[in-house]
């Protein structure tokens, strides 16, 4: 049979399969790529002095406590504003609002999706920053809980898209079931909707928090980049400095294959694996629901 | 016999212009199960769904008419539409169990009505299983996931699930269209239990189905009701030419 593909059918073929593994080619260059700009660091500086929480270049120290620290924080409060919001946002669209809303909604939350950070990171610097300044009285309104707000209305679309389908696919019958019981319709959404749709939830949640993590731009503008390791609650009102922000901001300056180059690059490898381990938390909830329903369908 | 149900010109209209009904009267016994057969489109579910109000969850375009449930009209904007749906349960076409175990299915009604008490809920399980026909089958597995249940036993913990609200009216949507032959027979055999408790109103999926379960039987075809008559009569001798062409297999 292999003899009868003809000549463009076998070009096509392999122009197809180039293109896909290439897609897995470049993932493997730029891993090897961090991984040879990124462990020298090792070499350089002591691991003690790395999970240090002091993060001032110019005098070697390069404790990266400190922005893992202000990652988690920006992040964490992102989610927190995110997840919430944004389920309630999918459940309203999916569940609650009558079809001519529902038809302005998703386009709109689809639209913010596309907002570009750099805007969003602007609005943040001239009217959010000051707001908060004066409105939590506040020595400086450019604070992890800035970075959280709006990181999390970053998230909230992807959340809410994700999310909003997997409650869409829940067959309605379910819902007829609820409410033949005597359920009513936010019965039924807690208990019934909402379990059904679990998987595609889960999934909204991390590529939602998957996307925070990542985020460049905002935060560098809103955070006010200062690296102080977070410590508890006052922290989210302090200044904060992320790992993605210290990358991009502080990469441009560096002598190439210098210290602090293998250390900015190290940092780089730490923020992979975290979204990696996010990733594969995110894949390998979805493909055990997708096991569950194949099983149930057969 | 005493008409639980007395429908006095009940007409309805989806937006979608779809399935409707056109000015349908009829009483429905209490104690007995009655019929509502014909071909599809016929406004059959339509008029089930108006008995429980699930239609209040689709778009309707008109409607008029009343449902008069031991004398009160159950369309009536002021009617407690979760109340009525504890009173009149429904079963669907495709057995939907809700992602829960077992027992969790069953008690799920009673725990949303208010009952909290254990020995009342194993109770209504026990007794809601049995009169399914299922008890036997499933005793010892009710805390497992009811989606790894076959068809059959789900329609029936599906029905288990209504009988433990203990309603007063059991409304069944061709509720053994996916099921094998067996389970159909178990699930009829329950019906003949049932009603020496409930009012049932039953969609059969096949006219044999509607010969072999009615007390009562309604024709319906294209939102009206053609004639309306004891099981008996309506299948050996229906009045009218329609009834009789559809009985016959002529049609439909």
């Amino acid at each position: 049979m292999e003899k009868s593909l003809s000549w463009p059918e076998f070009i096509i073929t392999r122009l197809i399969q180039s293109s896909g593994y290439s897609a897995i080619l470049f993932v493997a260059l730029i891993f090897f790529f961090l991984l040879r700009e990124g462990l020298p660091a090792l070499g350089e500086v002591d691991i003690s002095s790395l999970l240090n929480f002091r993060w001032y270049p110019i005098e070697s120290y390069f404790g990266i406590l400190p922005l893992i620290s202000g990652s988690l924080i920006v992040t964490l409060g992102a989610a927190l504003i995110a997840v919430p919001f944004g389920i309630g946002t999918a459940v309203y669209i999916s569940e609650v609002a009558p079809r001519w809303m529902r038809e302005i909604l998703k386009p709109l939350v689809e639209l913010l999706g596309g907002l570009p950070s750099v805007v969003l990171g602007f609005l943040g610097i001239l009217v959010l920053a000051p707001f908060l300044r004066v409105f939590l009285n506040l020595p400086t309104g450019l604070t992890a809980f800035t970075g959280s707000l709006l990181l999390g209305g970053i998230a909230v679309p992807t959340v809410v898209s994700v999310a909003e389908d997997a409650l869409d696919s829940v067959p309605r019958a379910y819902r007829e079931g609820a409410w033949a019981l005597g359920a009513t319709r936010w019965q039924t959404i807690w208990r019934v909707t909402l379990p059904a749709a679990k998987s595609g939830v889960l999934t909204a949640v991390m590529l939602g928090v998957g996307r925070a993590i990542g985020e460049t731009m905002t935060v560098m503008m809103v955070t006010g980049n200062a690296p102080v390791l977070a410590t508890g609650l006052g922290s989210l009102f302090a200044p904060v400095r992320t790992m993605t922000a210290t990358i991009a901001a502080e990469m441009g300056e560096v002598a190439n294959g210098s210290t602090h180059y293998h250390v900015l690059f190290f940092i780089g490898i730490v923020l992979f694996i975290i979204s990696l381990i996010v990733n594969v938390i995110a894949s390998s909830v979805v493909f055990r629901a997708k096991k569950r329903a194949e099983r149930i369908l057969s | 016999m005493v008409d639980k149900i007395i429908i006095e010109n009940l007409s309805l209209q989806y937006s979608d212009g779809t399935e409707s009904l056109r000015n349908i009267s009829m009483g429905i016994p209490q104690n007995a199960v009655t019929v509502l057969f014909g071909p599809a489109g016929g406004g059959k579910s339509t008029l089930l769904r108006c008995l429980n109000r699930l239609n209040d969850l689709t778009e309707i375009k008109a409607s008029s008419g009343r449902i008069l449930m031991d004398g009160e009209n159950i369309l009536d904007p002021k009617t407690d539409v979760i109340a009525l749906r504890r009173r009149v349960g429904m079963v669907f076409a495709r057995p939907v169990t809700l992602p829960m175990s077992i027992r969790e299915n069953i008690i799920y009604g009673l725990e949303l009505a208010g009952e909290k008490r254990k020995s009342k809920l194993d109770e209504a399980v026990e007794r809601s299983l049995k009169l399914s026909a299922i008890w036997d089958e499933i005793k010892d597995r009710l805390d497992e996931p009811a989606s790894a249940l076959s068809g059959g036993q789900q329609q029936r913990v599906c029905l288990a699930r209504v009988i433990a609200l203990q309603p007063e009216v059991i409304l069944l949507d061709e509720p053994t269209s996916g099921l094998d032959p067996i389970s159909t027979g178990k699930v009829e055999a329950a019906l003949f239990e049932l009603k020496k408790e409930y009012t049932v109103i039953l969609v059969p999926h096949s006219v044999q189905q509607a010969a072999r379960t009615a007390d009562h039987a309604a024709f319906f075809l294209t939102g009206e009701l053609i004639e309306y008559a004891d099981g008996k009569n309506l299948f050996t001798n229906p009045k009218q030419k329609k009834t009789e062409d559809y009985v016959m297999g002529r049609f439909g």
